[in-house]
C-alpha cells in the first residue's frame, strides 16, 4: 500500500477537470465519451479468453473470464460474495470515520494555530512515512485479532490524507474571505464554521475521496493477515484452497467497489460544491 | 466643512514599513487629512503614493507608525461593521449565494432573521440585484459582483463606506453606470465615502474633494475642491476644466517621481 502524494493529486484532479470541460463535449457529439473508457478492457478480455482457450495460460493460475464470471455469478447468487462484501465495507465505514473525523480536527487545530503545528511536525513527519501494512502485526499484538486492530488499520490510513488536504485548504483560505470576516466582527468560530471550512470543503473532498480509497486499500490489507471474514479473508482462504478463480473473483470485485465509492463520492462532490468552477 | 469634529481625522500620520531586503521604507510621512459626515472624498495618485495605506489605517486593518486615526473623535483600533471596507476582488463568498452573502454580515447581529432578511432584500433592491438573489457568484458579471458586495456593505447600514479601487477591475461602461449608481445611493444614505482610485475621471466624477497624492514618501500634494453639482456630465466645459487642472498637478507629481529615486512605472 502506498502513499498518494496529495497535492499532486489535487492538481492532477484539477486539470482533469480542466480538460473534461473543453473535450467532453465534442467527445458526446463523436458517441466517444461513453464508449472510449470500454475498449481498453474488452480487447484485454478478448486476448485473455483466447490465450485461455488456445491452452497457452494454465487455468488453475489463470483461469478465462468466462469461469470467473460463472463463478463471479454463483457466488452472488448464494450471497457469500456480497456477505463477505458488506462485513468488508461496514469495517470501512467504521475506520473511516474514525480516521477522518481525527484527521478533521487535527487539520483544523493544525490550520489555525502554528502553535500546534509546530509541536506536532516532528511526530507527524515521522509516523506519515510508515505504511499501514507495518501497523497490522503491531495492532493485531496490541489488540488481538478482532474487529478493533482492523479497524485501527484503516482509521490510520484515511487519517493522513484528510488531515494533509483539509491543512492544505484551511491555508489556502483566501485572506479577503477573513477580512471581510473581521469587518462584520466574526467570531473565531464563526469565521471557522462560515468561512474557512466551507473555503476549504473543495480539498476537504479531495481528502475524503483519497481517504476512502486507502481505507478501502487497508481492510482488505488488514484482512489478508488476520480475518475470518471479508474480501480479503476470501481470497486468502481460496489461495489455501487454491482457487484461482474465487480470488480473481475476489480481486476484481476490490475493484469494482471502489471504484462504485469514488463514483459515489465524486457526485455527491459534484452536488455539494456547485459554486466552485 | 463645518466646525464641528469631522467624521474621519488624520493627525501627523506616519507609517513605516520594513522590506523584505530589510530597509525601512516610509509609506506615508506626516499626513494631516480631515473628512467631514456624509462626505464623499476620493484619493488619487500613482501606485506607491500610499493610498491604500491610508485606507487600510483608517479602515483598521493597519495601525500607524506615528500619529493618530481617528473616526468620530474615537481612535481606530480595529475593524468596525460601522465603517465598511469594498475591495476591488469583490471579496463574496462563493458558496453563498449573492443573498447569502448580503446576509452574511447581518446574521449574529441582534436582530431577528426576518428582520435580516427584510434588510437584505432592501439593500438588493438599492443596487437593483433583487432578481438575481438566488445565483451564486460565478454566476454573476464582475460589475454586478461589485454591486452585491455593495449591497452587502449598506445591509449593515454603515455610517462610512471606505472604497479601495472598487471598479478598477471593470470595463469602462460599466465602471461609468456603477459611478452613478454609487452616487445615487450615497445622495440617498449620504454614508461618509472614501474612494480610492488611479482613475483622475473617476475622481473628479464622484469627490467632492479629490486629494491628490505623491510618492516618496506618501504624502498629500494637493486638495482640489470640486464645485460641481451631482450628477456630473463628464463632457461639461466644467468637468474638464476640474480636469485639466487635476491632470496637470499630476503631470507635476509624476516627474518628480520619476525625478527621484526608485521609482518607476
Amino acid at each position: 500500500m502506498e502513499y498518494i502524494d496529495t497535492n499532486s493529486g489535487d492538481d492532477s484532479a484539477e486539470a482533469l477537470v480542466n480538460s473534461d470541460k473543453a473535450q467532453t463535449a465534442r467527445l458526446t457529439r463523436r458517441g466517444g465519451y461513453f464508449i472510449l473508457p470500454l475498449i481498453v478492457p474488452i480487447l484485454l478480455l478478448v486476448v485473455w479468453e483466447l490465450l485461455s482457450r488456445k491452452g497457452l495460460i494454465k487455468p488453475t493460475i489463470l483461469p478465462p473470464p468466462s469461469d470467473i464470471w460463472l463463478v463471479f455469478v454463483d457466488m452472488i447468487k448464494s450471497g457469500e460474495l456480497l456477505n463477505h462484501l458488506r462485513i468488508s465495507l461496514w469495517r470501512v465505514i467504521k475506520g473511516f470515520s474514525a480516521g477522518a473525523v481525527l484527521g478533521l480536527v487535527t487539520a483544523v487545530l493544525i490550520g489555525l494555530s502554528p502553535r500546534v503545528e509546530r509541536a506536532l511536525v516532528l511526530i507527524t513527519g515521522l509516523l506519515r512515512p510508515i505504511p499501514i501494512i507495518a501497523w497490522v502485526p503491531v495492532l493485531i499484538l496490541w489488540m488481538g485479532i478482532d474487529e478493533a486492530s482492523k479497524i485501527t488499520v484503516i482509521a490510520i490510513g484515511s487519517f493522513w490524507p484528510v488531515l494533509l488536504n483539509v491543512v492544505h485548504g484551511i491555508r489556502n483560505t483566501d485572506k479577503k474571505y477573513v477580512e471581510v470576516a473581521t469587518i462584520f466582527e466574526k467570531s473565531r468560530w464563526t469565521l471557522l464554521t462560515k468561512v474557512v471550512l466551507p473555503s476549504a470543503l473543495p480539498s476537504i473532498f479531495t481528502g475524503i475521496r483519497i481517504g476512502i480509497g486507502i481505507a478501502w486499500m487497508s481492510v482488505v490489507g488488514a484482512e489478508l493477515i488476520a480475518a475470518s471474514a471479508g474480501v480479503g479473508y476470501m481470497i486468502m482462504y481460496a489461495r489455501e484452497l487454491s482457487q484461482a478463480d474465487v480470488m480473481l473473483v475476489g480481486v476484481i470485485s476490490i475493484g469494482i467497489t471502489g471504484l462504485l465509492i469514488d463514483y459515489a463520492i465524486r457526485t455527491l462532490e459534484t452536488r455539494l460544491l456547485k459554486w466552485s468552477i | 466643512m463645518s466646525d464641528s469634529i469631522p467624521k474621519i481625522q488624520l493627525s501627523a500620520v506616519e507609517k513605516r514599513f520594513i522590506s523584505a531586503r530589510g530597509d525601512e521604507q516610509i509609506a506615508l510621512s506626516n499626513l494631516d487629512l480631515e473628512i467631514g459626515s456624509g462626505e464623499i472624498v476620493c484619493l488619487v495618485g500613482p501606485s506607491g503614493c500610499g493610498k491604500t495605506t491610508i485606507i487600510n489605517l483608517m479602515a483598521g486593518f493597519e495601525k500607524p507608525s506615528n500619529g493618530v486615526v481617528q473616526i468620530d473623535g474615537k481612535q481606530v483600533s480595529a475593524p468596525d461593521p460601522d465603517h465598511i471596507m469594498i475591495f476591488q476582488d469583490y471579496g463574496l463568498y462563493p458558496w453563498r449565494t449573492v443573498l447569502g452573502n448580503v446576509l452574511f454580515g447581518l446574521q449574529a447581529r441582534r436582530i431577528s432573521p426576518a428582520e435580516a432578511l427584510d434588510k437584505a432584500l432592501a439593500s438588493l433592491e438599492l443596487v437593483g440585484l433583487t432578481s438575481a438573489r438566488d445565483k451564486h457568484p460565478h454566476e454573476l458579471s464582475g460589475g454586478m459582483k461589485q454591486r452585491v458586495s455593495i449591497a452587502r456593505a449598506l445591509a449593515v447600514e454603515p455610517s462610512v463606506l471606505f472604497m479601495d479601487e472598487p471598479f478598477a477591475a471593470l470595463d469602462a461602461f460599466t465602471r461609468m453606470h456603477l459611478q452613478d449608481e454609487l452616487l445615487r445611493i450615497w445622495q440617498e444614505k449620504r454614508p461618509t465615502i472614501v474612494f480610492v482610485t488611479h482613475e483622475l475621471d473617476e475622481a473628479i466624477t464622484l469627490g467632492q474633494r479629490v486629494v491628490l497624492m505623491a510618492p516618496n514618501p506618501g504624502r498629500v500634494q494637493r486638495i482640489l475642491d470640486v464645485k460641481l453639482a451631482y450628477p456630473r456630465e463628464r463632457t461639461d466645459v466644467d468637468f474638464s476644466i476640474f480636469r485639466k487642472e487635476l491632470f496637470e498637478e499630476f503631470h507635476l507629481v509624476h516627474r518628480q517621481a520619476l525625478d527621484g529615486t526608485e521609482y518607476s512605472i
